[in-house]
């Protein structure tokens, strides 16, 4: 799902609120810069926490293809503290200042009946990145750090009664961690709108346009899209996070960055190493016209701990791409 | 004059923060509270497991370098997973000079612990054990240190597990001794690692005892320096479990150590009884690979001074029987396959008294159905060669005294 006119809406907004002076709700710079505040609301990121509206300097963004979490409706800001912007480094994460801060709420359910489930926030520190997650309570006022993470039982948009999982503070770092570092995931150039890193570069919060901008596709054509960039687009924005070099599941060889055009290391014909039962009694995790008989796609097929992948944020079957990485398998030349 | 009391003062404000101890009890919120713990522990800490069952439900991770994770013993403080409902493994330990020591998991839904890029770990006296015995539905890993430098696991005890029991990968400067591994697909397996001792095991009822193995198109290859020594690998004749696609659902029921690939193994001073296969496997990677980086071949693999049955009498091999009744119904302990790295070193040195028996494949690659049995000739072992700096580092072994 994309918000293009809630977007455009809430950046004019933000843009109003940082040319003009800004108003109260000013967010806590010290709050990010060091320890670990017990409330959201501390912070300051918004000017009304349980409508998500965002407060000065924090705006809004979406992803062309986003990451999948049970469906949950995802929420996304970045916070630039005044004077910062962002810097753009070709296709891939935008550079945050020390002192940002990008934060997500996940939220299930429509209109009125929509729970704030949890919001993460990736803080921005002298030292780097910190992943702290927060749990929205029950009045839905506020939500309070969740170090240890938590489940609770809830409905997906498909239907399905979950028992849905707030991840902890080292899983948080499980996804977002390269070679040792906690590093985002999300804002890379190649998986942001133009229009929104054209609004954000005019408004002096980015140096400049990113060259490869805007190349992954958008997620809202994956029934009808070429099957190849969005499966490859799906894989990136799911998968590579750990399944790159330096990522959690580099050993096993598999890489699924968009950039990466090795077809072995894209799983094609390529071996598994510590699948385990995951292997699911194929011998490939990619076998060109078989989808069914492919390992990669048998794990995102599954549910079942141990089985399932991704092994976190995932509690229910992704239908949406489990068709897309079909249709790209069974496209595959044998 | 410097009054004694303010000299305390100073000396307690020069000092280090000390080191603190965690305790943590089982029972309501077990969870939260033992996540919590590892999430802020300082270096050097120590958290304590009391004795008890803990009923989790998702995998536990430490991130903190330097921490000791401590129970009241493998019998007392057991982590139960056998509700499990998210995460890959049990424990996740991503941090250097870890101790994990005195405490058990029982049936994580993947692997038991995993430690991924986490140097100079300890097991000691860990347990994990699927509780139901041999199923295709178990973990793959029970003790799985992987991309470390600096791995010693002793006095630890692996069960039920669907791939390798114990199972260091992508790893260097690696102990593994006086361990216990029963009733998995492999007992113990050192894959994509060097400088590596196998020692003082009991390795029985798994499908194959002791693994080494080098495989293709992953980061870290080229296996070597390992030593296997003084284990007792006995009654391996447990049907294969390993979830078909595996590289271990190949290794036939009955095999007791098997070298695939790999430079410079020695095995020595094994007892190696009742493996109804193979004592004795050294061969070349099986399958067909894309990998300029790769050498398939083992080179200098030598097998001297075990103690070993007579041989095979119940080969899980195509056309088993009609091998038994070529070789007198019983095959020799040592199987090679007849192949060699054409640029590099001999495959294989075998005691002179030692029998065995070769595949005779023409190409790597070859099925084995295409072997045209028949004696083994390989030269009988040189002198030893130089261990220095084989087995995890000494401070290891020190932190545990």
């Amino acid at each position: 799902m994309r918000h293009g006119a809630f977007l455009a809406l809430a950046l004019a907004a933000l843009l109003a609120s940082i040319a003009g002076a800004r108003g109260p709700a000013r967010v806590d710079d010290a709050a990010v810069l060091a320890g670990m505040v017990k409330n959201l609301s501390d912070y300051g990121f918004f000017a009304d926490g349980a409508r998500q509206v965002p407060g000065a300097g924090v705006a809004p963004y979406a992803l062309n293809t986003p990451l999948w979490s049970d469906g949950a409706e995802k929420l996304r800001f970045v916070y630039l503290p005044e004077g910062t912007q962002l810097i753009a480094d070709g296709d891939g994460l935008l550079q945050f200042p020390v002192g940002s801060a990008i934060i997500k709420t996940f939220g299930f359910g429509e209109g009125e009946g929509r729970r704030l489930i949890e919001t993460r926030l990736l803080l921005h520190r002298a030292d780097g990145w910190v992943a702290l997650p927060y749990r929205w309570n029950a009045d839905q006022t506020d939500a309070t750090l969740a170090l240890a993470g938590g489940r609770m039982d809830l409905l997906t948009p498909a239907g399905e009664t979950i028992s849905y999982a707030i991840p902890n503070k080292n899983q948080c770092k499980t996804c977002h961690s390269k070679d040792g570092e906690v590093i985002p995931i999300g804002p890379k150039a190649r998986n942001l709108s133009g229009e929104w890193l054209g609004q954000m570069a005019q408004a002096g919060l980015l140096d400049q346009m990113p060259d490869g901008a805007d190349s992954l596709p958008d997620w809202s054509t994956h029934a009808t899209g070429s099957a190849a960039p969005l499966a490859r687009a799906y894989l990136d924005v799911n998968c590579a996070h750990c399944h790159q070099p330096g990522g959690g599941a580099s050993n096993s060889g598999l890489d699924l960055r968009w950039e990466q055009d090795d077809p072995h290391a894209l799983g094609i014909l390529k071996r598994p190493v510590a699948a385990g039962r995951g292997a699911g009694g194929h011998d490939f995790s990619v076998l060109p016209g078989q989808p069914d008989t492919s390992i990669l796609l048998y794990r995102m097929n599954s549910a079942e701990p141990g089985i399932a992948m991704p092994e976190l944020g995932k509690s229910t079957v992704d239908r949406e791409g489990v068709a897309v990485v079909r249709r790209w398998i069974a496209e595959m030349q044998q | 004059m410097i009054k004694p009391a303010l000299v305390a003062a100073l000396l307690a404000s020069a000092a280090p923060v000390l080191a603190e101890t965690h305790m943590i009890a089982s029972g309501e919120g077990a969870q939260e509270r033992l996540q919590e713990a590892l999430i802020l522990a300082e270096p050097g800490d120590e958290i304590v497991l009391e004795a008890g069952r803990y009923i989790l439900t998702d995998g536990l991770s430490l991130d903190v370098d330097g921490v000791t994770l401590r129970g009241a013993g493998p019998a007392q403080s057991i982590l139960d997973f056998t509700t499990q409902q998210g995460a890959g493994e049990g424990l996740l330990v991503t941090s250097d000079n870890v101790t994990l020591r005195d405490f058990a998991l029982e049936n994580p839904k993947g692997d038991g612990i995993k430690s991924k890029g986490a140097d100079n770990i300890i097991y000691h006296r860990i347990r994990v054990t699927w509780t139901g015995g041999p199923k295709a539905e178990n973990g793959a890993y029970g003790i799985y240190p992987v991309e470390s430098t600096g791995v010693l696991v002793s006095h630890s005890d692996v069960s039920g597990a669907s791939d390798a029991g114990i199972y260091v990968g992508q790893s260097s400067k690696i102990t593994v001794r006086n361990s216990v591994a029963t009733d998995n697909v492999a007992g113990i397996e050192i894959e994509n690692s060097r400088d590596a001792i196998v020692t003082q095991n009991y390795v029985s009822r798994n499908t194959g005892g002791i693994l080494v193995f080098d495989l293709p198109g992953l980061p870290v290859m080229g296996g070597g320096n390992v030593l296997v020594t003084n284990n007792l690998v006995a009654g391996n004749n447990t049907p294969n479990f390993a979830p078909p696609g595996n590289i271990v659902a190949g290794v036939p029921r009955g095999t007791g150590i098997m070298v695939m690939a790999n430079e410079r193994v020695w095995i020595e001073g094994n007892v190696v009884y009742d493996n109804p296969t193979a004592p004795f496997m050294v061969i070349a990677y099986t399958q067909e690979y894309e990998d300029a980086r790769y050498n398939p071949y083992p080179r200098e693999v030598v097998i001297a001074g075990n103690v070993v049955d007579d041989g095979a009498s119940d080969p899980d091999l195509p056309g088993g029987e009609m091998l038994l009744a070529a070789f007198g119904g019983m095959l020799p302990p040592v199987i090679g396959d007849g192949l060699n790295d054409p640029k590099g070193a001999a495959p294989l040195f075998v005691d002179a008294g030692l029998a065995g028996w070769s595949l005779n494949l023409q190409r790597q690659g070859q099925a084995l159905a295409e072997a045209q049995p028949g004696p083994l000739n390989v030269p009988a072992p040189g002198a030893a060669w130089s261990l220095d700096g084989i087995g995890a580092p000494p401070e290891l072994e020190a932190r545990l005294k």
